[in-house]
């Protein structure tokens, strides 16, 4: 087993991958990309790796993959035995796997307002924060049900796939001009996903949530 | 956003962006001190910057330097020139250029972060500083008044891993100096070549009084390190100090001194805004314009 992550430490897609190698106490090699300002996510060296210019990538063995919510999937898939961070069961799979497509898609707005206020991308900020926020509505109503429900994770009674996949931009909204103020279930969730063995923080999370 | 008509502010060299920023030929615009402009540059290493108006069309042309990895600008007749900072023209320096970060927050909360050691242990936890070791030992503050400068001399901290360069911890030994209400730099003891200094710069371009960019230009002496782990080192570093930067309340520098009680440690701050407040400067200040 060879795993090799293209990364960049201030992405919050790659801080996904991160976290679950972590987890799963996965030894790999990383390889620096100068996303900024070096831009080198959009050089033709890069684009032969990853034609949609993105990271992350993680390569395993002869494996190439791009998407990190594919490589959560697929780290789970081949190295997690316990099965718990993908489980299998018809009552709980699917509910992971619709938040974790949630995570790569309306929780991305958090990532572009990020990108905005931190980076300089020239994109309707206005338009970004308020798709974050209506993604964080929905997500913190979600987790005061489980609440309610007794419970503390996205699906289940661990920690899944999903929940590593939204934990990074939900995290990081601060950096985007996106306050937790409103989300009382959503800042519990970040608390107790900061327990989970082996959690490494990230610059631009605040340590006190 | 409206120009500032603050003379002082006005009359400073501010960073607009940095070498090779765009191909040649190209064009970006953004803001200094609430004034639209355009940079482009037109050559290799040449760059021209205009004022736009409020439709977007170029009018004054404005002074342009390309040094240190930044562009810089000036709106009006600099009263000072650019600091002079030899580091960067030295044979064996790696210059790393970060880019820029953009900060919630006046540009001199900035400069006082950047001279404040107290937080390393809690803000960078485990890299510029530990948790076991949070004092500050007092240190030299001097206004040299030659170049207007403020100097923090004879300052040290203990720092778990102080460059990435280091294999280890050490005793760090900072020289600090704000060499314009903009800009400050540090010069930092060398891991394993204790001769020599790393020159750190933090320019800022304020955007207005509390939106600003910050760039932070570094001339390395690290023969082993990556371009990317060391632009890498210094961004997250900054990201973590962004964090305390935005949540500072008020955002806007008070400059009456009394406003927020300032202990030992805090004798650089207290110099710097006795220095600011002596300048006549209120962009980004709580103080009022006199006009
Ligand atoms: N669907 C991708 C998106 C990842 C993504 O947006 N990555 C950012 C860095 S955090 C990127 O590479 N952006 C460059 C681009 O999209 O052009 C994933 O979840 O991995
Ligand atoms: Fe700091």
């Amino acid at each position: 087993m060879a795993l090799k992550l293209y990364d960049y430490t201030l992405s919050g897609s790659c801080y996904k991958v991160r976290l679950l190698l972590g987890f799963l106490e996965l030894t790999y090699t990383r390889e620096q990309v100068d996303f900024y300002p070096g831009r080198r996510h959009k050089s033709l060296d890069f684009l032969a790796i990853n034609p949609l210019g993105q990271l992350p990538v993680l390569e395993d063995g002869d494996l190439r993959l791009r998407d990190a919510q594919a490589i959560l999937c697929h780290l789970a898939n081949k190295y997690d035995k316990t099965g718990k961070w993908l489980p299998r069961d018809p009552a709980t799979f699917g509910t992971v796997m619709m938040w974790l497509m949630f995570a790569g898609g309306e929780i991305m707005a958090a990532s572009a307002a990020r990108l905005h206020d931190l980076l300089g991308y020239d994109l309707d900020i206005a338009a970004a924060r308020n798709s974050a926020h209506a993604a964080f509505r929905i997500l913190d109503d979600h987790l005061a049900l489980r609440e309610i429900a007794g419970a503390q994770w996205i699906a289940g009674d661990h920690p899944t796939v999903a929940d590593v996949a939204c934990y990074p931009y939900v995290a990081l909204a601060g950096d985007g001009g996106i306050g937790h103020e409103d989300y009382p279930a959503l800042r519990n969730w970040l608390r107790v996903f900061r327990t989970i063995p082996h959690f490494d923080p990230m610059s631009g999370i605040p340590e006190f949530a | 956003m409206t120009v500032t008509t603050d003379a002082v502010a006005l009359g400073e060299w501010v960073a607009c962006g940095w070498p090779g920023k765009v191909p040649v030929g190209g064009h970006w615009d953004t803001v200094i001190l609430g004034q639209q402009v355009r940079a482009t540059r037109t050559a290799a290493d040449s760059y021209e910057v205009f004022t736009l108006d409020r439709t977007g069309t170029p009018g004054r042309q404005l002074p342009v330097q390309s040094r240190y990895c930044c562009i810089f600008t000036t709106l009006s007749e600099p009263k000072r020139p650019l600091p002079e900072i030899s580091e960067f023209a030295e044979p064996d320096r790696r210059l790393v250029n970060s880019g820029c970060v953009g900060v919630n927050t006046s540009p001199y909360r900035l400069i006082e972060n950047f001279l404040d050691m107290a937080h390393f242990p809690f803000v960078h936890t485990d890299i510029l500083g530990a948790e076991e070791q949070t004092e500050v030992a007092s240190y030299k503050v001097e206004h040299r008044k030659e170049v207007d400068e403020i100097w923090a001399t004879d300052c040290q901290f203990f720092q778990p891993a102080a460059s990435k360069a280091a294999t280890g911890g050490q005793m760090t030994k900072y020289v600090y100096r704000i060499m314009s209400p903009f800009s400050i730099m540090l010069y930092k003891t060398v891991h394993g070549d204790p001769g020599r200094n790393d020159a750190i710069c933090l320019f800022i371009q304020p955007r207005d009084e509390t939106d600003c960019l910050a760039y932070m230009p570094m001339a390395l002496v690290d023969a082993v390190s990556t371009t990317e782990s060391m632009i890498d080192f210094q961004q997250t570093i900054f990201l973590q100090d962004r964090v305390i930067l935005e949540n500072q309340r008020p955002a806007l520098m008070p400059l009456d001194l009394t406003a927020e009680i300032p202990t030992k440690a805090d004798v650089g701050s207290v110099t710097f805004r006795r220095w600011l407040k002596q300048s006549g400067i209120w962009f980004g200040t709580s103080e009022k314009a006199a006009a």
